[in-house]
């Protein structure tokens, strides 16, 4: 069995909004045979917000996480493409700017820890692709989603700035897992454009615009569903939608789903433990001959 | 004829700061700007502000509302034919921003963003709900009302939960200790 260190986030925690990302890959990792193991105590990776606070504190609050990844071993998996980013970038700063990795190693040590910079961060999905593969992954589906039309939405951050994911404008390998499950990915111009991001709090207009146009260019290419592997992004496009129709006079109802609940149905498993449930737009009737 | 630069030391202040030395190279090809699915919405687009910080435009680049408006969607940064890490531009001008007082009078991403950060220097970790709850409050009580039909959908389909997440005692302390000092001056003496 495979092991990774892994790091939930405040969206995938047991209060956080996108729990159902968290609980799904929990169920999805058991048929694949793989274990993500709780970094203990955890902190929120600063995002953002603490970026725009205080530079060295931001990277600071990273490496806590990453020295206590480290004692664990193996890679890190951040499902949140936030995290991922904010995380990933604190391992190249440390290598690329001496002076802040002086300061951060200080600041470490004011809290008994060390980092060494081995903890190498990743996400779900390229866990799944290349550490078990297109061919594993088909070889464990048992209800074929044959007829299922997919449209998979990366948005910004799991493929930029670039981490060695996939192309950064026109990434596929989420479009070959859904394949993989017998689903059909469907063209979806906008798949790595913006949600809004947490601007949809302080800035809703901008925001609710960018979702509309993400809907538009999904339903355009003739989907059922969307899924995604960010759970900002499925906030956004799931919760917001209704939002949406009332503003711009639409009827969207596209269901939106971590791709790993999608997984979990094409490898037959039960819908309280991907909780299927916890989407505002029902995906019930998209996937009722699949269960 | 000579140009004028305002301020000569805000191009050597923001070239200092990791990731912002980029602005030393910028071609002015416009890619950033173009990309940007805000721009529309920036006083100044992003290449712009790099011009202007090369101007020495200090009050006029700390006072934009286009930093504030990133969406921190990278498009932009891997356009850029220089490589210039705009994301990180566009923070660093909001920490110089904020830090000088100085801020867009346009925007109340701050208030989400010090919400935010109260949340890990207390607990850790961010409570999506409570954070929002708190902007609304402290920017606009009656936008409360307007939100009541999505947090309604997420209640309904259990995604809120009124509890709000946190480290342990030992592990806030750590947490706090390591804050502490990295924000030092100077934070390794």
């Amino acid at each position: 069995m495979k092991q990774y260190a892994y790091y939930p986030g405040c969206a995938l925690s047991p209060e956080g909004f996108g729990k159902a990302f968290d609980w799904s890959t929990r169920a999805v990792n058991k048929v694949l045979d793989i274990e993500f193991k709780e970094i203990p105590d955890w902190n929120c990776c600063g995002s953002v917000p603490y970026d725009t606070l205080h530079e060295v504190a931001s990277f600071a609050v990273c490496a806590r996480n990453l020295a206590l990844a480290e004692k664990i071993g193996g890679d890190v998996v951040a499902p949140c493409s936030s995290c991922y980013v904010f995380l990933s970038r604190t391992n190249q700063y440390l290598k690329q700017y001496p002076e802040i990795k002086k300061q951060v190693d200080a600041a470490l040590a004011a809290g008994g820890l060390e980092y060494h910079g081995n903890a190498r961060v990743r996400k779900v999905l390229d866990v799944y692709v290349r550490d078990v593969g297109y061919d594993a992954i088909a070889a464990k589906v048992k209800k074929s989603l044959g007829g299922l039309k997919v449209a998979c939405y990366y948005g910004c951050q799991e493929v930029r700035p670039i981490f060695g994911q996939d192309h950064p404008e026109f990434p596929r390998y989420m479009d070959k897992l859904v394949n993989a499950l017998g689903a059909e990915a469907t063209p979806f111009p906008l798949k790595s454009r913006c949600c809004g991001g947490s601007l949809i709090i302080s800035e809703e207009a901008a925001s609710l615009d960018l979702i509309k146009k993400l809907l538009d260019s999904a339903i355009g290419g003739g989907a059922d569903v969307m899924v995604t592997g960010c759970p900002l992004c499925q906030l956004n496009v799931d919760a917001y939608q209704s939002m949406v129709n009332r503003k711009y006079k639409t009827n969207y109802k596209l269901p939106v789903l971590f791709f790993t609940q999608l997984m979990g149905v094409a490898f037959g498993l039960e819908e309280k433990d991907l909780g299927l449930k916890t989407s505002i737009v029902p995906a019930g009737k998209a996937l009722a001959k699949y269960k | 004829m000579e140009t004028e630069v305002k301020d000569k030391s805000l191009v050597d202040e923001i070239s200092a700061i990791p990731g912002g030395e980029g602005i030393k190279v910028c071609m002015q090809c416009g890619t950033c700007t173009a990309s940007c699915p805000n721009a529309d919405l920036m006083d100044h687009a992003p290449s712009e502000l790099i011009a202007m910080i090369r101007a020495g435009m200090r009050e006029e680049v700390l006072a934009s509302n286009a930093p504030w408006l990133c969406l921190s969607c990278y498009l932009c940064v891997v356009r850029c034919p220089r490589d210039i890490k705009i994301t990180r531009l566009m923070h660093v001008l909001e920490s110089l921003a904020e830090k000088s007082g100085a801020g867009s009078k346009h925007t109340t991403t701050p208030v989400m963003y010090k919400g935010f950060n109260t949340f890990i220097a207390t607990r850790g970790r961010i409570s999506e709900l409570w954070l929002m709850m708190r902007y609304y409050f402290q920017t606009n009580p009656f936008k409360a009302i307007k939100m009541i039909p999505v947090a309604l959908g997420l209640f309904t389909h259990q995604r809120v939960s009124l509890k709000i997440d946190k480290i342990s005692p030992e592990g806030i302390k750590q947490l706090q200790a390591i804050i502490k000092k990295a924000e030092s001056p100077g934070g390794a003496s």
